[in-house]
């Protein structure tokens, strides 16, 4: 059954209202939130909204996944390259449970998500029931709204709260359980209402003028000011008022992996990433500025290392849209609340126009150095078995910096988003928070949805790969164009590393053996090549870009690799090691 | 010492000058306005329970304002800590404020009571005397046993148990801290500010500028 559009969107105390089942309410409050994509996964206690959905396949896209954690991956993709809100079913039970870590990936990296679970019938709660599982429960820490859902009636308003809320503030998954007889239910519909209002939630803090005042004061007097983007630029859509106060202020800007791509890599403000496995000049320097402006990033500790030794000698300028952040980690002189493209643009007109010369060449001094000491080798070595750097290297030549790049989690990620050129926004898409290893192939397959214009590539290691692979069998079915690079090194490669410089080598369960992947790509009917040597690395690349449809590209890199520069753990951002 | 979130008078807290906030550990009580809604008594409790904070006392309550529920929770932390626990908290899309206070910012009560055997109060004049002294009232008298009630601090209900003790106290029940803030003006008007679309006049209040070591005068 369906209801015309015009129907739906009329003031719902004017309408008579039309009978539908839950199930098809809650389609038509998802075509009216503006979805066109779910990714997911039928059984049981969801089998009222997927018998709805068969008459809603012309306007709902719905790609059958082949694991529910494959299924939120792939909306977190969809959501992290649209900037729209990324929706997934799964069913009760196992189904909702497999849905916990990309709820908690989702959770810690703001990433948008409304996940609808079926549940059992209400009378069936709490008595054990096939397929029962306390899901509310289960997903509380790692959602940022929860709510079920016993009678069709409440529909509607849950939908527009989920919404609303995931999108809103500080982005986060939200979920929501409706047993199955809320979804089989008739009731009287009276429209949709998308949700504007909660008076329990303000998703964004008052703008108060005169912390942008002192902020740009601090700025206005600082003589070695350094600015640390987050994701928050991206999330805020703020990419544009971000540009404007880098380039009026002249302050060089460093990133966190997840703000990557909010300015252009080559912008010449741009001076690198932070972090544990970041650039050498945006860590040592960290202890070295006098104003120090975070904008929409939380201080990670992979980003901040030890916490005592972190910039003690700088004044600190917090923007963040989520105050629970602020003086969480790193205490902050002047805290920014607000949504940065509201406060971007009020610091940028207040703050003088400048060029920090000479604070700017010292940055370019270190990168210099760390050219001559990593990068180099990383990106043109000459003999020897190939490096993860220099694949990333030479798929930059072809496509120019214009492709999404969806990574996993290891080295590869860490070489990935050192080294990967990004022109433009929401195009470095990676686990960044919570590190699941298995994200990178449903992520991509999400990203492409959510950006059909580009190029997605997915650059994943043999360990990740072999987390979430049956969702070849995805793309196999959709027919969705992803690229696919596995950088096989034969080794859980981050792990070997830090046993190779901690823990005396003892290499304890990190040979990884794998499968022959070129094989198993084509038993989905996906081309693919593997590869061995440097002379076929470039013409192989190209092969792949140039291939209609999906393609595995397995390269087979030097296996005892390391990634630097690197912050030990336990050591301060200016204890970074080249070596 | 008194602390709401977001308030307007961010620099009426008196802070021990040149001592780090984090101090030393005390009794605080957090006081959580709330909507009324399944599973939020569960969202707050893992806020502790995920920082592995005790959760030494909590009170579930209506408030003055009819479908607003009020929590009051007492742990023994760091100012700093209760001041992160306290923006987690009120991050939760139900929560609509949270508030932290010391003892001496509130008033507070708990009731206990105290099941002893009948015949070893009516036979010994000097519990009858320790009775009167600590202030307890008898709530039901049968003939087997009696149950005492107090209400009052931790102390004064903690006194009658080992007073009670060597006369046979069989059963013993404490209740949650409840507690009223001395300078609270109920929560009428924030309400109100809530439930308009735009946000009131908010402040999040900051370490630095709290204590008075502002980096610049506001």
């Amino acid at each position: 059954m369906e209801v015309a559009q015009q129907d739906v969107l009329t003031a719902p105390e004017e309408n008579a209202g039309i009978e539908l089942s839950g199930s098809a309410a809650l389609l038509e409050a998802l075509l009216v939130e503006g979805v066109d994509t779910i990714f997911g996964y039928p059984g049981g206690a969801i089998m009222p909204i997927y018998d709805a959905l068969y008459d809603y396949k012309e306007k709902l896209n719905h790609i059958l996944v082949r694991h529910e954690q494959g299924g939120i991956h792939a909306g977190q993709g969809y959501a992290r390259s649209s900037g729209k809100v990324g929706v997934v079913f799964a069913t009760s039970g196992p189904g909702a449970t497999n849905l916990v870590t990309g709820l908690a990936d989702a959770q810690i990296d703001s990433t948008p998500l409304v996940c609808i679970t079926g549940q059992v019938f209400a009378h069936l709660l709490g008595t054990d029931a096939f397929q029962e599982t306390d899901v509310i429960n289960i997903t509380t820490p790692v959602t940022k709204w929860n709510y079920q859902v016993t009678d069709a009636n409440e529909i509607p308003e849950a939908i527009a709260k989920a919404f609303y809320i995931a999108r809103t503030g500080r982005p986060g998954p939200v979920l929501i359980d409706i047993t199955k007889n809320a979804q089989i239910q008739k009731f009287n519909f009276k429209g949709y209402t998308p949700c504007n209002h909660i008076r329990s939630y303000r998703p964004k803090p008052i703008v108060r003028t005169q912390f942008i005042e002192q902020a740009a004061q601090l700025i206005n007097e600082a003589k070695k000011p350094f600015i640390l983007w987050g994701q928050g630029v991206l999330l805020g859509s703020a990419e544009q008022e971000f540009k404007a106060f880098v380039e009026k202020s002249g302050i060089p800007a460093a990133w966190t992996i997840l703000g990557a791509g909010a300015i252009p890599t080559d912008h010449p403000l741009n001076v690198g990433m932070l972090g544990m496995h970041g650039n050498y000049g945006p860590n040592v320097l960290t202890n070295d500025c006098d104003v120090l402006i975070a904008i929409g990033m939380r201080f990670d500790d992979r980003v901040t290392g030890r916490l005592d030794k972190y910039a003690k000698q700088a004044k600190v300028i917090h923007l963040d849209i989520d105050p629970a952040e602020i003086d969480k980690n790193v205490k902050t002189h002047v805290p920014v609340w607000g949504d940065c493209k509201e406060t971007l643009p009020l610091l940028t007109e207040l703050v003088e126009a400048k060029q920090h010369t000479e604070w700017l060449a010292k940055f370019n001094e270190f990168t210099r150095q760390e050219v001559e000491a990593v990068i180099d080798a990383e990106l043109h070595p000459t003999s020897g078995e190939m490096t993860m750097g220099e694949v990333v290297d030479q798929l930059n030549n072809l496509t120019n910096g214009n492709a999404i790049i969806v990574t996993d989690v290891g080295q590869h990620q860490m070489v990935g988003c050192r080294y990967a050129k990004f022109n433009k926004t929401r195009s470095n898409i990676t686990s960044g928070g919570l590190g699941t290893m298995g994200f990178a192939l449903p992520a991509a397959i999400g990203a492409k949805f959510g950006a059909q214009e580009s190029t997605v590539v997915a650059i994943i290691g043999d360990g990740g790969f072999q987390m979430t692979l049956q969702e070849l069998g995805t793309i196999m079915q959709s027919g969705v164009e992803v690229k696919i690079i596995i950088l096989n090194n034969r080794f859980l490669g981050m792990v070997r590393q830090w046993q190779e410089l901690f823990n005396e080598r003892r290499y304890s369960f990190v040979d990884i053996q794998s499968p022959d992947f070129v094989q198993v790509a084509k038993g989905y009917g996906i081309a693919g090549k593997c590869i061995k040597e440097r002379e076929d690395l470039q013409s192989s690349l190209k092969e792949m870009l140039d291939h209609k449809g999906s393609f595995l590209l397995e390269v087979f890199v030097t296996k005892e690799n390391n990634v630097f520069p690197m912050v030990p753990q336990g050591c301060s951002v200016s204890e970074i090691r080249l070596k | 010492m008194s602390t709401e979130l977001n308030k307007n008078d961010i620099n009426s807290k008196v802070l021990p000058t040149g001592e780090d906030l984090g101090g030393a550990r005390q009794e605080f009580n957090i006081t959580v306005y709330t909507e009324n809604q399944i599973g939020l008594l569960n969202r707050i409790a893992i806020i502790f329970t995920r920082r592995k904070i005790n959760i030494d006392s909590l009170n579930t309550s209506p408030s003055e304002i009819e479908s607003i529920h009020r929590f009051n929770i007492v742990i023994t932390e760091t100012e700093e800590v209760v001041r992160k626990v306290c923006r987690q908290i009120e991050k939760q899309v139900e929560v609509l404020k949270v508030y932290y206070h010391t003892n001496a910012d509130i008033i507070w009560q708990e009731m206990a009571l105290y099941k002893v055997p009948a015949d070893v109060i009516a036979e010994k004049a000097s519990v009858e005397r320790l009775l009167r002294e600590n202030g307890a009232r008898a709530v039901v008298i049968r003939k087997d046993y009696i149950v005492f009630e107090t209400t009052g601090h931790r102390e004064e209900t903690d006194n009658l148990i080992s007073v009670l003790q060597p006369f046979g106290l069989i059963e013993f029940v404490r209740s949650a801290r409840i507690a009223i803030i001395k300078d609270s003006d109920g929560f009428n008007r924030k309400l109100r500010e809530f439930e308009q679309e735009q946000p009131g006049e908010d402040v999040n209040e900051n370490e630095y500028l709290n204590q008075g070591q502002k980096v610049f005068t506001m």
